[in-house]
């Protein structure tokens, strides 16, 4: 019986410590909730919008006609049209279509023969993006204007595919630079999340502050370590990636360097800032899992940006790891160089400045 | 330095509802130990954080070395040297790493520094242990080597806020030296305590009780206001004598003391000892008039008993 008590004595204890710590408190509605919406949103294996472009070398009606029926299958979205297959796949190599599409000069001439009429461009290194690409390969297609809807019966596909940078579509060449931006934003935020807040914790900060140090200056020193961290962090697993999982590096290592310099810098401030509302080093850790779930299932990682909703893509726009995974997918299987890549660029300095500066403001020097 | 190194007007701060200082009046003379008396929740702590700039004050006007606090306290930080209640240095980092940083902190150049860290290393008999992790230091030793940071960059004013409270009588009389030497090299110590016997080794000292300053003056002025104030009994069944000395109107407090009952009266009188003894009518209790001591210059300042 007094085992019951002493149980029931814990037990009580415990309750009540939870129902005074607001933010676990709030962390036990908030995780659950934010992960079945975001899986929910998320998990959406049917793509739809993928951006595409398209390069027109015949000029003609049967190409115009043949476009307007891929873009009605809603699985891919136009958002460009060029001149010459070299700016096209220089755009696929930014990043900013995923697959051109693109019709030969002498289109009506294969049209009538009944060879392929067009070649698919299209990035393999997000297998679900290509995959959804190839369903498309042998859609029946109405070339005569009044012909009965698959009229134009091939017994070649439809569509010549060329599959770039992951021909094999194995997903590991996917995951693992994925991976690294995943890995890189949960340690580079509990690293600096925990920092402030230990200090506190041990009651550092109460010296720390009579002295003349500024809030930023005690911001950067906390940062700069850590940013080291992270370039090892990057190192180990890139090699790893290489050597265990044969994931191939065409890009450069400057570039490299150029993009993961401020996705770390961009996750450190974000640690800063939530070590500036926690007050115990738990609570720090749930408001980096708080960061990371998102991090997990909207940044492109797991599922296609282009198969999320709208609103997903806002809350996804909004975390540095959807950025960063574009930008290294882009310099590891793409070869893009940094300069392709600058607004994703720019968008992690934006906001490691704002994020920081923010995490400065909120950091006074007094104990009210 | 004869100037006033901290002066403050109607000071008050409040948590919500909790007035932790209240409408406090001070004035610390430059180059003094100045103690701060008080059990714990009397607004000792806040009292010290807000006149080091760490908490905004809620109302009141603060002047600590000519600097208006709240809005100068940037300035005043360079000037002071602050040790917390509970030790706050790194736990991890040894006594010479928890001085370097600190050192490098307030600015101090690397030969100065070094210098410097050398200095109090000897003074402060830390030498011996310069490679050991502050964890794994005693009491005694941590305190010191708090007290050497504190004034590693020479502060004119040192705030302590019951630095001696995990430290051993042995250690707590050798810091109180310490103290004095700095005092004498011109430093103004303002330190807080719930000891009497420290607070009476204070140059001056202020009184706390709930957040309002009771009392302040020093020790040798406010324990002459209690002359013939202060009787001690002894005798048989000294349980009983309390309960019927506190039954008297005159008599404010009375506390057993081993074999003898001290009883503090409300006002002074001619021969305290022999009206006491009429009062009480036993002749077989001893009772004599007694030399105050601190302690009684505090339960006649607090305990709801202010009689200025």
């Amino acid at each position: 019986m007094s085992s019951l008590a002493r149980i029931g004595a814990i037990t009580l204890k415990e309750l009540k410590q939870l129902s005074r710590d607001r933010v676990t408190f709030g962390m036990v509605v908030m995780i659950p909730l934010i992960q079945l919406l975001l899986f929910g949103y998320a998990v959406n294996t049917e793509v739809r919008d993928i951006p595409i472009a398209i390069v027109d070398l015949s000029g003609s009606a049967v190409a115009r006609n043949i476009t307007e029926q891929v873009r009605v299958t809603q699985v891919v979205k136009i958002v460009a049209r060029y001149n010459t297959p070299q700016e096209a796949e220089e755009a696929i190599v930014a990043g900013k279509v995923r697959a051109v599409l693109l019709f030969p000069d002498n289109l009506p001439q294969r049209a009538a023969s009944g060879d392929p009429v067009g070649q698919w461009m299209v990035d393999g290194s997000d297998t679900m993006v290509s995959s959804a690409i190839l369903t498309l390969r042998n859609m029946p297609l109405q070339l005569v204007a009044g012909a009965p809807e698959g009229a134009y019966q091939a017994t070649e596909p439809s569509f010549e595919v060329a599959l770039f940078f992951n021909p094999e579509r194995r997903s590991e060449v996917n995951i693992v630079p994925g991976l690294t931006a995943i890995i890189l934003t949960m340690t580079m935020i509990l690293f600096t999340s925990i920092a402030l807040v230990r200090e506190r914790e041990r009651g550092n900060i109460e010296l720390l502050i009579t002295t003349p140090i500024s809030p930023l200056e005690l911001m950067a020193g906390k940062l700069i370590p850590y940013v080291f961290v992270g370039i090892v962090q990057v190192t180990i697993i890139l090699s790893l990636g290489r050597l265990v999982f044969g994931v191939p590096f065409v890009g450069s290592l400057l570039s490299l360097a150029l993009i993961s310099m401020p996705f770390i810098a961009a996750s450190l401030t974000l640690g800063l800032l939530i070590s500036t509302v926690a007050r115990t080093q738990m609570q720090a850790m749930q408001l980096t899992i708080f960061i990371l779930l998102p991090s997990i299932l909207l940044s492109g990682f797991a599922f296609p940006y282009e198969a999320m909703p709208i609103p997903a893509q806002y809350v996804a726009e909004m975390l540095p790891a959807t950025h960063y995974v574009r930008l290294i997918r882009g310099v590891i299987l793409r070869g893009a160089e940094a300069s392709q890549l600058l607004p994703d660029i720019i968008w992690l300095l934006g906001f490691t400045v704002v994020v920081l500066g923010i995490a400065t403001k909120r950091f006074n020097k007094t104990l009210d | 330095m004869n100037d006033l190194a901290i002066r403050a007007r109607g000071l008050s701060r409040a948590f919500g509802d909790l007035v932790a200082v209240n409408k406090v009046d001070l004035e610390v003379p430059g180059g003094q130990i100045y103690g701060f008396l008080g059990p714990n929740g009397s607004g000792k702590t806040t009292l010290i954080r807000t006149l080091c700039g760490l908490l905004t004050p809620t109302t009141g006007e603060i002047d600590v070395l000519g600097l208006k606090i709240p809005a100068e306290a940037e300035a005043l930080r360079r000037k002071i040297g602050y040790m917390t209640q509970k030790f706050s240095l790194y736990d991890d980092l040894s006594v010479e790493e928890n001085m370097q940083f600190m050192a490098r902190i307030h600015g101090l150049g690397k030969q100065a520094g070094r210098r410097r860290i050398e200095e109090l290393l000897d003074r402060y008999a830390l030498t011996p242990m310069r490679q050991r992790i502050a964890a794994a230091m005693s009491g005694g030793q941590r305190q010191r080597l708090a007290l050497a940071v504190a004034t590693l960059h020479s502060p004119a004013l040192l705030f302590l806020d019951e630095p001696t409270s995990a430290v051993d009588p042995e250690n707590r009389r050798e810091f109180w030296e310490k103290l004095f030497d700095l005092s004498d090299a011109g430093t103004t110590v303002l330190v807080s305590t719930h000891y009497m016997d420290e607070a009476e080794r204070c140059h001056q000292l202020a009184i706390l009780e709930t957040g309002h300053l009771r009392k302040r003056g020093t020790p040798a002025a406010l324990m002459a206001e209690l002359d013939t104030r202060v009787v001690e009994i002894s005798g048989n069944d000294l349980r009983h004598v309390k309960e019927r000395a506190l039954q008297l109107p005159q008599v404010q407090s009375a506390a057993q003391q081993g074999l003898q009952l001290r009883i503090l009266l409300r006002s002074a009188c001619a021969d305290p000892a022999q009206e006491l003894g009429a009062q009480l009518g036993d002749n077989t209790l001893t009772i004599k008039t007694a030399r105050p001591s601190l302690e009684d210059v505090f339960v006649a300042s607090t305990h709801g008993g202010i009689n200025a």
